[in-house]
């Protein structure tokens, strides 16, 4: 009996032994033999990023000239004054705006460049005193009865990032400090949004992170207008001749694109490369017969059929081959002989004075109509054509503005804002596409390292390489770097380290090593493991089950024992 | 201020017809473009040049691309020489500018951009199947380089070409298929035949006979042979029309020049076939060393149309034909050995010139899972031994690089050479095995280059306005004349195995650790009791006996 008991007991250890190393040396081997790699991502950082704060300041200087202050008030000039406000766009997104302004008086110098005759030659001498950082704006302050700026303008806005203010009569304004003050900071609010932002732009430029109330149709198609944020655009000008045989055309491309779009482009190269180039695509037809209209003697497009052209064309233009940036896409069509003059037509079935339209996020459409150029029908075919490529250019180079997403939003009622001269772009306006495409940069990268973050949380089979756990961190350093320049005020590094966060968070979220994710389906899995672990696990469960009642049924006999 | 480029561009097409009454058509477009791809200034405006090609070419630093595909094999025996060869499935071969720092690198990007522009499949083409040929590829344009470095040459023999790929390629001319010899191009009947081969050329020439300047020339060419009995009908009358059911009406109103070539050499004696319209141009041009006569079709005078405004050449035979000039080179290959561990690479080039001996270069690129032991190399010629004078060796690497073997051979006059090699195959991963392993591997043809004597005087004035198809290959001496022969490309079968194995073998395993574990855990864990053996059958009846008699049990 006493033997019994000792082999049971040696059975029941044995037993229990076999499960210990089961658990203790097969669980941890097997765990570790089929693991996944998959390196440290930065998850808490990334979810401080998912809730953004986004922090833009501004520095405003205001320069009163002789006689626009009170000697009460001049005591109390040069001070500084910080005017903050929040908004919270949604759950995630919150938008605090600071304007640092520092007032001071204009020195000899500056009251001399005010006493310029006209408006736009005392902006330049006054670009030539100073040369303001990116991002900043100068508010000059004049007296009411300055002749400088015409009659019933309040606000003149130049080239550079300075803007003329009158002050207002004396006695609106006030004679103590407080009342200039709430005079004065309204109007210069004004002047700031005009020229570095306003909420509406910066709302917009969250568009990939926030889903907007729908506002109006018109809102939201200005909107969609511009080109997303991205570190470099193609622009590809193409001219389509659909009759080789009635016209042979020739543009003087790279005159045109030296002296009209280069300008434009080496002053918006802070913000994107641009790469030009021109083809010229024969046999190429609208996709839409025009009609005839007899009272015109003319063919014309309606603006409703104006979205079936595009199509058939596009599968011509061939897509860039050597890089994967946006296309911008600049279609000059000639229309054939027997085709024209073709006009386009408005909804209002009035003529196009441009006759040209642009679709969004895609590029322009221009008509350029030759039939005034084949003579009176004695001339052979096909006629050589020359294009004339300042009316081309002209629209194109508008269109391209939109497409960039440099709006002329129209200007507040007094406001005199300077027409866009040779470069094509005013200092002002850079800052402002600056402001929202670092905005936008920021926005568009967190939501692609958030979303990414989540994809790899969820999905736990896929690797996670080294390299993409490098490009998440840098991706997360530059954004930290980025949010922290607009807190500073340094637009131009915000917006460098925003294109760094933006290239590096692409590059982690498309990189193929995360395609081939070593996933298999959870049946084939215990299909596999079924015929070792059925036969291992059974036995092992059935003694430790045994071992467990029979200790139970001691535990009870013993307590019957004791009652 | 530099002048405004200047632009050109031909059409041509040839009509061949074949001794096996088979057609040979072979359409050339030429751009030329004088701007210059290899200095600093980048080239961005597009005119007739395809702003894609050319995009990628300036991209990559490209100074010479040769691409194409190719569906059927060419026979030589029965056609001849075609005028541009090429192998069966895809070849491409790039000669870099010597500014390209990474070749390998822009090598695997250049094939993977092409590979979308053409739609095929060269995004295959990495290392494995890339090699570096130290003689036999040299750069067709000008420009005299020698550093093979900047060479690569890769083919996918497997490739299998398509409507899918002729689209684009048709993409890239100007008159796209709306007008000139283009509008022939209709996939429905190029398809339908027994050889089709699309290519691109792309390379640097001169722009004057002094060659001061260069352009960029783009070739574009498409080779198409009818079958007599499945396009033909059986009967040996050839139109236009039945080629390609579409009629020429126009020449393409951007090209300089665009005629089409009957090659009607034989008719002015024998007179085996008719050719209507008639036209009494004629016009002789070597080829390939051979004097020819072509009836020229120009479609830029209007004459040409006749009354019924369009152009629908007819060849009618009228008797049967006598015997073709046997091509002076030509070559097979084959694998020969059993079984699944060793076999023989056997490639024989033959010599159909009655008295001269030639030199010839022969490339082969085998796949590394084909281990070849190149101690077993034998080259003989009408039994004998034949040293090759120039042997480039470079062996494979386990998934990184294929062998390549060049030699310089002298092919005695009247003569077959036989190259053999022995190789064992490699065994490969289950991962690396082709969709339907079953079918076998390919092995891409090999090339053999050669000078070949000429029968008449080549003509070696570069800049004298020649028909595109005999314009090609450079050629520097009267005598001889440049030619590239592809040998059929090979099939090996490899040792494949059960791809359902895995399981089976995790199952097996499994079941027998489950076995031995399974006994080795109830011995552990069985308890042992000493039992009473039980009392045998006679005891127990004893027993019964015993109660009944009231007698103590044993």
């Amino acid at each position: 009996m006493a033997t019994a008991e000792v082999e049971r007991k040696r059975g029941q250890l044995a037993a229990l032994s076999i499960a210990v190393v089961v658990v203790l040396v097969g669980v941890p081997l097997w765990w570790r033999t089929t693991e996944t790699y998959r390196a440290w991502l930065p998850v808490n950082q990334i979810n401080e990023l998912a809730e953004l704060q986004l922090q833009l300041s501004v520095d405003v200087e205001v320069v009163f000239s002789r006689g626009t202050l009170m000697p009460e008030q001049q005591k109390k000039v040069p001070f500084t004054r910080t005017q903050e406000e929040a908004q919270k766009v949604d759950d995630d997104t919150t938008l605090r705006y600071r304007y640092e302004s520092k007032y001071r008086t204009a020195n000899i110098m500056e009251e001399d460049a005010l006493k310029q005759p006209t408006a736009a030659e005392a902006d330049l001498s006054l670009h030539t005193l100073s040369a303001s950082p990116c991002g900043s704006v100068v508010v000059y302050v004049i007296p009411e009865t300055s002749v400088l700026l015409p009659q019933g303008v309040d606000v003149y806005i130049g080239h550079r990032r300075t803007a003329v203010l009158r002050m207002g009569a004396p006695m609106s304004v006030g004679k103590n400090h407080k009342q200039l003050l709430a005079h004065l900071e309204p109007r210069i609010t004004q002047v700031v949004q005009v020229m570095s932002f306003s909420h509406t732009d910066i709302t917009a430029a969250l568009s990939d992170r926030v889903r907007l109330s729908p506002g109006s149709k018109e809102s939201l198609a200005d909107s969609m207008r511009s080109f997303k944020s991205s570190p470099g655009y193609e622009i590809t000008f193409s001219l389509l001749n659909p009759d080789p045989k009635s016209h042979r055309l020739d543009w003087d491309i790279e005159g045109a694109v030296h002296s009209y779009i280069q300008p434009l482009l080496t002053k918006l190269a802070p913000l994107a490369n641009f790469s030009i180039d021109s083809q010229i695509l024969y046999y190429a037809m609208l996709g839409v017969n025009p009609r005839f209209d007899s009272s015109l003697e003319a063919y014309t497009l309606n603006a409703d059929s104006l979205a079936h052209v595009i199509n058939p064309v596009e599968a011509r233009l061939g897509s860039n081959a050597a890089s994967s940036n946006p296309v911008l896409n600049f279609l000059l069509y000639v229309p054939d002989a027997h085709h024209s003059p073709l006009y386009i037509h408005d909804h209002q079935k009035q003529p196009v004075a441009s006759n040209a339209f642009h679709s969004p996020r895609w590029g322009g459409i221009m008509v350029y109509n030759v039939n005034d150029l084949y003579g009176r029908g004695e001339t052979p075919l096909p006629v050589n054509i020359n294009i004339n490529m300042e009316k081309v250019m002209g629209v194109f180079l508008a269109q391209l503005r939109l497409m960039l997403g440099v709006q002329s939003s129209p200007a507040p009622p007094g406001f005199l804002v300077e027409p866009c001269g040779g470069a094509g772009l005013a200092d002002w306006e850079l800052d402002r596409l600056m402001w929202s495409r670092t905005v936008e940069n920021v926005a568009t990268a967190t939501t692609t390292i958030t979303s990414l973050a989540q994809l790899l949380d969820q999905i736990g089979n896929i690797v996670i390489n080294d390299n993409i756990a490098s490009q998440v961190s840098s991706t997360v350093t530059s954004l930290q770097l980025a949010v922290a320049e607009l807190e500073a005020g340094n637009l131009g590094f915000a917006l460098q380290y925003s294109k760094e966060a933006i290239l590096a968070s692409e590059r982690a979220f498309f990189d193929p090593s995360l395609l081939h994710l070593l996933y298999f389906p959870d049946d084939q899995k215990f299909a596999i493991y079924i015929p070792l672990f059925l036969p291992m696990c059974v036995p092992i469960l059935l003694s430790l089950i045994k071992i467990a009642s029979e200790a139970r049924q001691r535990r009870k006999l013993k307590q019957s024992k004791k009652d | 201020c530099a002048r405004a480029p200047m632009y050109d561009f031909q059409e041509e097409l040839v009509i061949r017809p074949l001794h096996s009454g088979d057609i040979y058509a072979s359409f050339q477009f030429r751009t030329v473009w004088d701007a210059d791809f290899m200095g600093d200034q980048k080239v961005s405006h597009y005119r007739l040049f395809p702003k894609s090609l050319g995009q990628v070419i300036t991209k990559f630093s490209v100074r010479e691309l040769h691409i194409s595909f190719t569906q059927g094999y060419w026979r030589t025996m029965q056609w001849g020489q075609p005028y541009l060869p090429s192998p069966p499935g895809a070849e491409l071969w790039v000669w870099f500018q010597d500014t390209v720092t990474d070749v390998d690198g822009t090598w695997k990007e250049l094939t993977n951009v092409l590979s979308g522009i053409f739609c095929a499949s060269l995004n295959f083409i990495d290392s494995t199947n890339t090699v570096q040929p130290s003689a036999s590829f040299k750069p067709l344009g000008i420009g005299n380089v020698t550093d093979h470095s900047f060479l690569r040459y890769a083919t996918l023999p497997r490739e299998i070409v398509c409507t899918e790929n002729l689209t684009p390629w048709k993409k890239l001319l100007p008159c796209g298929s709306k007008a000139g010899l283009s509008v022939l191009l209709k996939s429905e009947k190029l398809f339908h035949s027994t050889f089709h081969s699309q290519a691109v050329h792309v390379r640097p020439v001169c722009q004057d006979p002094q060659c001061r300047t260069t352009s960029m020339e783009l070739r574009q060419t498409l080779n198409v042979v009818f079958d007599l009995h499945t396009s033909g009908q059986g009967k040996r009358e050839w139109s236009l029309f039945k080629m390609f059911s579409r009629t020429l009406t126009e020449a393409c109103p951007l090209a300089s020049s665009s005629k089409v070539y009957v090659d009607v050499t034989d008719n002015p004696q024998v007179r085996p076939f008719e050719l209507s319209p008639a036209t009494p141009l004629l016009t002789q041009a070597v080829v390939l060393g051979d004097r020819r006569t072509y009836s020229v079709y120009d479609l830029t005078q209007q004459a040409s149309f006749g009354s019924s405004r369009s152009l629908n050449m007819l060849l009618r035979w009228k008797a049967a034909d006598g015997e073709m000039l046997r091509p002076l080179l030509h070559s097979e290959r084959y694998v020969a050995g059993y079984g699944l561990q060793a076999g023989e690479i056997h490639t024989l080039i033959y010599n159909h010139h009655p008295y001269r001996a030639f030199p010839v270069l022969l490339l082969s690129a085998v796949p590394w899972y084909l281990r070849l032991y190149i101690h077993t190399l034998t080259v003989s010629s009408k039994g004998k031994d034949n040293r090759p004078s120039y042997i480039h060796y470079q062996p494979s690497k386990d998934r990184e690089r294929p062998h390549l073997l060049e030699m310089l051979l002298q092919l005695p006059p009247n003569s077959v050479t036989e190259v053999t090699v022995e190789f064992e195959r490699a065994l490969l991963k289950w991962t690396e095995y082709t969709p339907d392993p079953n079918h076998g591997f390919y092995v891409g043809s090999s090339v053999i280059s050669a000078l070949v004597p000429s029968v008449v005087a080549m003509d070696t004035n570069s800049t004298l306005d020649r028909p595109l198809f005999s314009s090609f290959f450079p050629c520097k001496e009267e005598a001889s004349y440049f030619m590239r022969v592809y040998t059929e490309p090979l099939l090996v079968n490899l040792p494949t195995p059960d791809f359902s194995m895995p399981y089976n073998v995790i199952c097996l395993t499994c079941t027998v650790v489950a076995v031995g574990y399974g006994s080795l855990y109830n011995l552990l864990t069985r308890t042992f009791q000493v039992d009473e053996p039980s009392p045998g059958l006679a005891k127990r009846i004893a027993n019964v006996i015993r109660r009944f008699r009231g007698v103590p049990l044993l």
